[in-house]
């Protein structure tokens, strides 16, 4: 079995492996000729090139849209022992709650406030009622399980996990009505847990 | 490793030349018989969940089981048992070399059975409903627990056996010079195989610790950093065999070689290094992270997994092209692909794979794991689309068309109905991309994941945005895309179940299929058979063949090309770079119109 190649003759590719009983030919299959680091074409290099620049495109989009959008991904968060948290809801609740609505607490915070938001199975509670146009923080965290934060139809999604507060800065500008459903797999109630805000 | 065992039987693969271990060759077929049939249930389960959708009546209880196990099913047992059958196909049949020890092989098969058993009772009898990402502080069974441990420690033994045989073919000279390019891949994603299923160890095993009441409690945060190395690590296991296995499907349906040996093989050093980084896409709206980490880890380090994927996105059309145009489709910019042997289902399955993998998976992947576009996205159906798109139209249908040629290669055996084989892909990849470009709408609408009802009827707070409007529609042409798709799976399950079972067989197991591969498809071409058209095509005028000594080589490049040694390919991967653009500008947009958050 012979293994030289002719590197030009792949023209007549066919003929020369069958001369060579199949150890000859080029393949994807077969180990590759001895010295199988080639020079890169010029297409290669060219699309090598492009690709490499819209990577750091990619790269620097990020930090670019850092410094002039509006959505951030939400990074203030704390540790919170999930008791601790529940008693602050129950504070929050308790000052400014002003309806109650399908069995829920509706809560009016003052604009530009600290707004809790409790996840557990199998609802967001309270039903918080927000300004237009004011910026608010809201602090999610669940005392059971993990959830998963989704604010319609403006689809914002966070995660929410026991034992961490997570700080998400939102201003809502739009007045309507905004259910917030829950996206992560939380048991069997999942498809019964929601919440709501109303923007007014 | 290499222990001195007698030499295996063995036999001259007659349409591949290769010499066939056997003990490799029962070792593969019981990994692949066994991959087909987790894949054949979870095809009933997707079923059942598509069409719940439409009213069937099953309980919610019983929904969330079915997607659990649908979930583990298809995403880690069907794909890793296949693989493991890859990976022991590379590592002897491709070398001629044998498997060291192949009663560890059985061993191996035996646990992962068995773990997948304890698996499935465990979710099916509603003692696992926690789904495959199974978050803490959520319980389990502990045999749940214990039986995918079982799984994955199988599956890394596999791995460890992969890159034996290797060694002991390596001593044992009975292969020359570099790996093959394909098992160059394999090897690739057995390390990305190793790393992952050594993170996702840890993660299960916590939870199993926690599950036996060795382990107070396990941080959820911390969890996921670990579940996430195997959750998104298996689906990169799954991209390096996928593209390994592509490589070697352009071999079998047009006999192409690598355009450049040196930069694929790159492009899977950087698939090794950097990939792996992807899994803090699933972290990206997590309290507990900083703005760098998350920047650094979710680009892959700069984009260089990226890199990777593009550079394959170049050199696998091209090598398509390359041969084709060797074999004579040089007519215009794509002549060689409109000539393309779109009856052999190994090729239509590796186009349709290849283009709904890179312009939709790809792109949507990337999407999703920029840091900011991530909360428009997380955890909705946008995310089942997107790995629906990357495992289903990608990886198993690249699996489908590479099982057409590794079952009748395996067992000697002709392909029972080639002619369903056929249009299987076609059916298959038509049904998958309906369902993907569905979900990726819905969840472009805020449809969330697992979730059993849309019209939430039984929520306290009501909440029906998607039961009116269009979602129904879209969630309609979910449940179609599905059924589809099942009938494209049930059509490959009938091929592959027929040919084991009723298959001729064969000294020419290849009757029926067209391999460009191997000294039959040699013989073929030599007797003109093999290269249809090709003198017809081809002006013999001698300004075909470029003149350009550094292209010489590549032939069939007519003069205004010259320049370029796959003009075809080039213009395409253009056009896919312009989609990407536009996408990623497009989903720009969509999140400035969203609340200013932050």
């Amino acid at each position: 079995m012979a293994d030289d190649q002719d590197r030009s003759g792949s023209e007549h590719g066919a003929e020369h492996g069958a001369e060579h009983g199949g150890r000859g030919e080029l393949s994807t299959l077969l180990p590759p000729k001895e010295r199988w680091w080639e020079r890169l074409g010029p297409d290669e290099r060219r699309w090598l090139t492009i690709a490499f620049v819209w990577c750091l495109v990619l790269f620097s989009g990020m930090y670019v849209w850092l410094a002039i959008g509006d959505q951030q991904t939400p990074i203030e968060s704390y540790r919170i022992d999930p008791f601790v948290f529940q008693q602050e809801v129950d504070a929050f609740v308790e000052e400014y709650q002003i309806d109650e609505r399908d069995g829920a607490a509706v809560v009016e915070p003052p604009p530009g406030s600290d707004v809790y938001l409790h996840a557990n199975q199998f609802a967001f509670r309270p039903v918080l009622q927000l300004q237009k146009d004011e910026e608010y923080r809201l602090l999610v965290s669940s005392t059971d399980v993990q959830h998963g934060l989704s604010l319609q139809p403006t689809n914002l999604n966070f995660q929410v996990l026991p034992g961490y507060l997570y700080v998400i800065r939102i201003t809502p500008d739009e007045v309507g009505e905004f259910p917030i459903v829950c996206n992560e797999f939380c048991g069997l109630g999942h498809h019964v847990m929601t919440g709501l805000i109303v923007v007014d | 490793m290499a222990v001195s065992a007698p030499p295996a039987p063995s036999r001259t693969c007659n349409v591949t030349g290769f010499l066939i271990d056997r003990n490799g060759q029962r070792l593969a077929l019981a990994n692949v018989i066994a991959a087909f049939a987790l894949l054949a249930f979870g095809g009933f389960q997707a079923i059942l969940i598509a069409l719940q959708r439409q009213g069937l009546p099953i309980s919610d209880d019983w929904w969330y089981r079915l997607l659990a196990s649908h979930g583990a099913t298809m995403l880690l047992f069907w794909l890793l048992f296949f693989e493991v059958a890859a990976l022991y196909w590379g590592s002897t049949m491709l070398l001629n070399a044998r498997m060291v020890a192949p009663r560890l092989a059985w061993a191996n098969l035996t646990m992962m059975v068995v773990g997948v058993l304890l698996a499935q009772w465990a979710m099916l009898a509603g003692e696992a409903t926690v789904m495959f990402t199974a978050y803490p502080p959520m319980e389990a069974h502990p045999l749940y627990y214990a039986g995918v441990l079982l799984f994955a420690v199988g599956v890394l033994l596999a791995c460890v056996h992969f890159f034996s045989n290797i060694v002991a073919a390596k001593r044992e000279k009975v292969y020359e010079g570099s790996l093959p390019l394909v098992v160059y891949g394999l090897a690739a994603g057995a390390i990305i195989a190793i790393y992952s299923l050594a993170t996702g160890a840890v993660a299960y095993g916590m939870l199993f610790l926690n599950s036996i009441g060795v382990l107070e409690t396990v941080d959820p945060a911390t969890y996921r950093i670990f579940f996430w190395g195997i959750g998104h690590g298996a689906q990169q296991v799954n991209l390096a065999i996928m593209v390994a296995l592509w490589y070697a499907l352009i071999a079998f349906t047009v006999g192409g070689r690598p355009v450049n040996e040196g930069l694929s093989r790159v492009a899977f050093l950087l698939y090794i290094a950097f990939i792996h980084l992807g899994a803090t896409h699933h972290l990206l709206v997590d309290p507990g992270l900083g703005t760098s980490h998350r920047i650094m880890n979710t680009s892959y380090m700069l984009y260089l997994a990226v890199l990777a994927s593009l550079i394959h996105a170049f050199s696998l059309p091209a090598s398509i092209e390359q041969a084709q145009r060797e074999r004579g489709f040089t007519r215009g910019l794509f002549g060689w692909l409109k000539k393309g042997p779109w009856r052999e289902p190994g090729f239509s399955a590796l186009v349709l794979s290849i283009v709904i993998f890179g312009f939709i998976a790809g792109v949507s992947g990337v999407l999703m794991g920029t840091m900011q576009l991530n909360m428009l996205i997380h955890n909705t159906l946008f995310v089942v689309g997107h790995f629906h798109a990357t495992v289903v139209a990608g990886t198993t249908l690249a699996f489908m068309g590479f099982s057409y040629y590794l079952i009748p290669l395996l067992t000697e055996k002709r392909l029972v109905a080639p002619k369903m084989a056929r249009l299987q892909p076609y059916v298959f990849g038509g049904g998958v991309l309906v369902l993907v470009l569905s979900m990726l709408l819905a969840g472009q609408m805020g449809v969330p994941r697992r979730v059993s009802d849309l019209g939430y009827e039984a929520a306290p707070v009501g909440v029906d945005m998607f039961a009116t409007g269009a979602t129904p529609l879209v969630m309609l042409a979910v449940t179609i895309g599905a059924l589809i798709a099942v009938v494209g799976g049930i059509m490959f399950v009938y091929v592959i179940a027929m040919t084991l079972i009723k298959g001729e067989r064969s000294e020419t197991p290849d009757e029926g299929l067209r391999i460009a591969f191997g000294p039959r498809a040699r013989m073929r071409a030599a007797a003109g058979e093999g290269i249809p058209a090709a003198a017809a095509e081809r002006a013999p005028t001698g300004t075909d063949v470029a003149t350009d000594e550094e292209h010489e080589h590549v032939t069939g490049t007519k003069p205004r090309w010259r320049r370029f040694e796959a003009p075809g390919t080039y213009v395409m991967v253009l056009g896919f770079l312009a989609w990407f653009v536009i996408l990623y500008v497009v989903a720009h947009f969509n999140l400035s119109m969203s609340w200013p958050v932050g």
